[in-house]
C-alpha cells in the first residue's frame, strides 16, 4: 500500500494533468493465495504490481485502483470471491482466475455481467474458450493443448524418435496436454504404439512400468509434482533406459528442484511450455531484469514463475487496451472489448494475438533438460514455435472433428501418423 | 495339521476350490504362457511384476500398520498422528543417508529418534487421558497438523527421495521365467532389487514381531494386555511400561516405513495422511489389533491397487475402499480381528 501511495504521489508531481482527472478504474486481482498454488498465486500479484508500477498506475488517462480477492483454487470460492469484487468492491475489470477449473467456473460467471470484463490469469483450461465461450472473457495465455504444441516435430525431427509409448495423468490437464503432442506428432509422421493412463496421484508405478513396451524409440511421460518423482524414481530402479519426453509439467521447477536422484533420468528429456528461462530474446531479459530488480531476493522467485509471467502478461493487456480507448469504460465497456480482441500485445514470451474466441495464439518453447554441472538440472532452451493457435494449426472445424481431448484422442492414424 | 484336516472334511468343495485356484496362482506364476493366454491377459511379464509390486507395496504398508494395529490392540487409542511419525522417519533418513551415506545406518537412528518421539507421546501426552478415546482422537488429530507443518516449515515443500545404496539399485533377474524366445531359450523376469530387499525385510521383520509376541515374556504381556488390560494390571504388571515400549516400537517401526517409502516412493508433504489413511484400511481390512491381519491387509490392499493400476486403471482408486467395504459388511471385525 505504502508503495503504492508512492508511486501514485510521485506521478501526481510528474503528471499533473493526468492527476486531475478524478476518474479511478477498478480491478480486482482474483488469484489464488491458498492450497498447492499459493506461491505461485503470490508470485502473480507481484507481477500485476510490476506490470502497473512501470506505468505508474495509470492507464488510459485514469487511475488504477486495485483489489485482491483470494481464492483457494476451487471454482465455487472462485465464483464468489469474484462476485464479491463486482458487488461489494465495484471493481470493472478482474484480472484471472489461476487454474484450470476456475477459469471455466469464470467463464460461466462473466457471462452474467456482460458490461464488464474478465482477462485470464493463466488458467489453462480449453475449454474455457473453446466450448461456449464467453464474449467478455479474455485470456492472453496459452492454453494445455498449445503449450504440448511443436514437441511432436521436434522429437520426430530432430531426435529421429518415430515410435513412441504414452504414459500421462488420467485428468483434464493430462489429456490436454498429451493432445498438444500428439497432434504434432502424429502430423510428423509419428506412430503412439500405446498409450497408458494412471490416476493423478499414483504413487507406485512398478506395475505401469513393466506395461512399457520395450521396441520404441521413446517415452512419453505426461504427469507432473511427486508423481513425476514416483515414476522417475521406480523407473530407475527398474533399470529403465528408454529416451525420455516430458509433458509440459514434466520437468517443471518444483521436479528439478526436487533432493534426490530421481529427477536425474530426465537429464536430455526434450519438454515444451509457454516459456524458457533462458530465453535470449531481450523482452524476456529485460522483463526478468526489472522482476528481479524490484522484489528483493527473498521475496521472489530466481525468475518469474510461470503464473507470474500469466498475470504479468494479462495486465499488459489491460494497460495496452485501456491506453487505446482513452480509459472509456463507457457504454457496457464496449470498446475497451473491440480493443482487447484486436490487440496485437508485445509481451516477455513475444507477440500475442487473439482469435475470434478471445484465445491467445503466440509462442510455444522447447527446453531440454540439462545437467548445469554442479549436479543441479536446469531446461536449456533448443527451439521456440511462434504464432501457435487455439486449433494447432488446423482449421476450426477440423480441430473441432477429432473431438475434445480424452484418452483416445487424437486418433493418430487420421493425422497422418500411424 | 489337525484343525486344516478337520476343515477339509467338513467342507470338501471349499477345498477342492481353494486348491485349485492355488495350483492354477502357481501355474501362472510358474510357466511360461500360452500365446492364447497371451492374448487374453497381456504378456506374462506384466502379471508378474503387478502382482510382486502389489506384494513389495503390501510389505510397505505392512511395516507402517504393524505399529498402528499393535498400539490400537493394546491401548484402544487410535493415533492418527502415525502417518506423520512415517514422514519424519522418512525426513530423518534421507538426513543420515546425505551426511553419513550409508543406508542401513538410518535404520537404527530412525528407529531411535521416532521411538524416542513415541515414548515422548505416551509418557506426556496419551498417558494423561487414558480410556477417553474421542479425547485421544482428537489429541492425535491436533499433534499430527502440528507436526506437519512444522515438517513442511523445516524440510519444505519439495519432495525427497532416499538414495538406495548401490548394491541395491538397479534390477536383478528372477528365477521366474517371463517369457520363450523363438528358439525356446527362456527369457527370465527382471524386478528392481530394492523392492526385493524391502520384502525380505518385511518378511523378516514380520517373522521376528511374530516370534517376540508368541515367545517372549514381553509378548505374553502385550497379548495379555490386548486380552484383558484390567486384569493384567491387577495381577501387578506394570502396564504403563509395557505400554511405552509398544508405543515406541510401534513409533519406531513408522519411522523406519518412513525410510522404505521415501527409497522406493518418494517423501513430501501429504505422504502422511496418505499413509494414515493406507494404515487405516490395512488394518480395518486385516483386523484390529491382529498382526497377522496387517500382514494379510497390507497385501490385499497392495495387490489391489498394483492390479487395478495395471489391468483397470480407471477403477483402480475404487478397489481398495470396495475392499473395505465388502469387509466391513460381512466381516466387520476384520478378516482376522478377534470377535469381542
Amino acid at each position: 500500500m505504502k508503495r503504492f501511495i508512492g508511486a501514485t504521489a510521485a506521478l501526481a508531481l510528474m503528471l499533473p494533468g493526468a492527476a486531475v482527472a478524478q476518474d479511478t478504474i477498478k480491478v480486482g486481482i482474483l488469484v489464488a493465495l491458498e492450497g498447492t498454488f499459493a506461491a505461485g498465486g503470490a508470485d502473480g500479484v507481484r507481477n500485476v504490481e510490476l506490470a502497473l508500477k512501470k506505468v505508474g498506475y495509470m492507464a488510459g488517462g485514469k487511475k488504477i485502483e486495485t483489489v485482491v480477492a483470494a481464492t483457494d483454487t476451487t471454482p465455487a470460492t472462485t465464483t464468489r470471491q469474484a462476485r464479491k469484487l463486482i458487488e461489494q468492491d465495484k471493481v470493472d475489470i478482474i484480472l484471472g482466475p489461476l487454474s484450470g477449473s476456475e477459469g471455466i467456473a469464470m467463464r460461466d460467471y462473466s457471462k452474467t455481467v456482460p458490461d464488464k470484463t474478465v482477462i485470464n490469469g493463466i488458467s489453462g483450461a480449453l475449454e474455457t474458450t473453446w466450448v461456449n465461450p464467453s464474449p467478455n472473457f479474455f485470456r492472453f495465455n496459452l492454453d494445455g493443448s498449445q503449450w504440448g504444441s511443436g514437441l511432436g516435430a521436434y522429437v520426430v525431427n530432430k531426435k529421429g524418435w518415430k515410435r513412441v509409448a504414452t504414459v500421462s495423468a488420467d485428468y483434464s490437464f493430462g489429456y490436454t496436454n498429451f493432445l498438444g503432442f500428439a497432434v504434432d506428432f502424429c502430423k510428423a509422421g509419428g506412430e503412439i504404439a500405446e498409450r497408458l493412463w494412471v490416476p493423478l496421484g499414483s504413487s507406485d508405478f512398478a506395475g505401469v512400468i513393466a506395461k512399457l513396451p520395450d521396441n520404441v524409440d521413446a517415452i512419453y511421460l505426461g504427469m507432473g509434482g511427486t508423481d513425476s518423482i514416483n515414476f522417475l524414481n521406480q523407473y530407475q530402479q527398474a533399470g529403465g533406459k528408454a529416451n525420455l519426453i516430458g509433458g509440459t509439467i514434466m520437468a517443471d521447477s518444483t521436479v528439478l528442484s526436487s533432493k534426490g536422484k530421481a529427477k536425474d533420468a530426465l537429464i536430455g528429456t526434450p519438454t515444451s511450455g509457454p516459456f524458457a528461462a533462458d530465453n535470449p530474446a531481450p523482452e524476456w531479459q529485460s522483463y526478468v531484469k526489472e522482476y528481479q530488480d524490484a522484489f528483493p531476493a527473498d521475496k521472489r522467485f530466481p525468475i518469474p514463475s510461470l503464473f507470474g509471467v500469466g498475470y504479468h502478461v494479462a495486465t499488459l493487456a489491460m494497460i495496452s487496451a485501456l491506453n487505446e480507448v482513452k480509459g472509456d469504460l463507457s457504454d457496457g465497456q464496449k470498446k475497451f472489448h473491440a480493443a482487447l480482441s484486436k490487440l496485437k500485445l508485445q509481451t516477455p514470451l513475444g507477440v500475442v494475438t487473439l482469435n475470434e474466441n478471445r484465445q491467445a495464439s503466440g509462442s510455444v518453447f522447447i527446453t531440454e533438460v540439462s545437467d548445469k554441472g554442479d549436479g543441479t538440472l536446469t531446461n536449456k532452451m533448443v527451439g521456440r514455435v511462434d504464432n501457435v493457435t487455439q486449433t494447432l494449426g488446423m482449421t476450426a472445424d477440423a480441430f473441432r472433428a477429432m473431438g475434445l481431448p480424452s484418452r483416445t484422442t487424437p486418433d493418430c492414424k487420421a493425422l497422418g501418423g500411424k | 495339521m489337525g484343525t486344516l484336516q478337520n476343515l477339509s472334511t467338513r467342507h470338501p468343495i471349499w477345498t477342492l476350490i481353494v486348491v485349485v485356484l492355488v495350483v492354477g496362482f502357481a501355474w501362472l506364476i510358474l510357466a511360461p504362457w500360452p500365446p492364447g493366454l497371451e492374448q487374453a491377459m497381456g504378456r506374462k511379464r506384466v502379471f508378474l511384476n503387478a502382482i510382486l509390486s502389489g506384494i513389495t507395496l503390501g510389505a510397505l504398508y505392512f511395516l507402517v500398520a504393524s505399529g498402528f494395529t499393535l498400539v490400537f490392540g493394546l491401548m484402544r487409542n487410535v493415533n492418527l498422528a502415525h502417518g506423520s511419525l512415517y514422514l519424519l522417519g522418512g525426513y530423518i533418513g534421507y538426513g543420515v543417508v546425505e551426511v553419513t551415506g550409508y543406508w542401513l545406518l538410518a535404520f537404527p537412528v530412525v528407529f531411535i529418534v521416532v521411538g524416542a518421539l513415541g515414548l515422548l507421546l505416551q509418557h506426556q501426552v496419551f498417558r494423561r487421558m487414558e480410556g477417553e478415546e474421542l479425547r485421544q482422537t482428537l489429541v492425535t488429530i491436533g499433534i499430527s497438523i502440528v507436526l506437519a507443518d512444522l515438517m513442511l516449515w523445516y524440510w519444505g515443500g519439495q519432495s525427497y527421495q532416499v538414495l538406495s545404496p548401490s548394491w541395491l539399485s538397479g534390477p536383478m533377474t528372477l528365477p521366474l521365467i517371463s517369457s520363450l524366445r523363438s528358439n525356446g531359450e527362456a527369457v527370465y523376469l527382471s524386478y528392481p532389487q530394492v523392492r526385493i530387499a524391502i520384502l525380505a525385510a518385511a518378511i523378516v521383520i514380520g517373522f521376528a514381531m511374530w516370534f517376540v509376541l508368541n515367545r517372549s515374556r514381553l509378548g505374553m504381556l502385550i497379548r495379555a494386555g490386548v486380552d484383558d488390560r484390567d486384569i493384567l494390571a491387577a495381577s501387578g504388571v506394570k502396564i504403563q511400561y509395557v505400554f511405552l515400549a509398544v508405543f515406541a516400537f510401534g513409533a519406531g517401526m513408522a519411522g523406519m516405513a518412513g525410510i522404505i517409502g521415501g527409497t522406493f516412493q518418494s517423501l513430501s508433504p501429504g505422504e502422511d495422511t496418505r499413509f494414515l489413511l493406507a494404515s487405516l484400511v490395512v488394518v480395518i481390512v486385516g483386523g484390529m489389533g491382529s498382526i497377522p491381519g496387517a500382514a494379510l491387509g497390507a497385501v490385499i490392499i497392495g495387490l489391489a491397487e498394483q492390479i487395478g493400476l495395471v489391468y483397470a486403471p480407471t477403477y483402480s482408486v475404487v478397489f481398495t475402499f470396495l475392499i473395505m467395504a465388502v469387509v466391513l459388511a460381512f466381516r466387520p471385525q476384520g478378516l482376522l480381528g478377534a470377535q469381542r
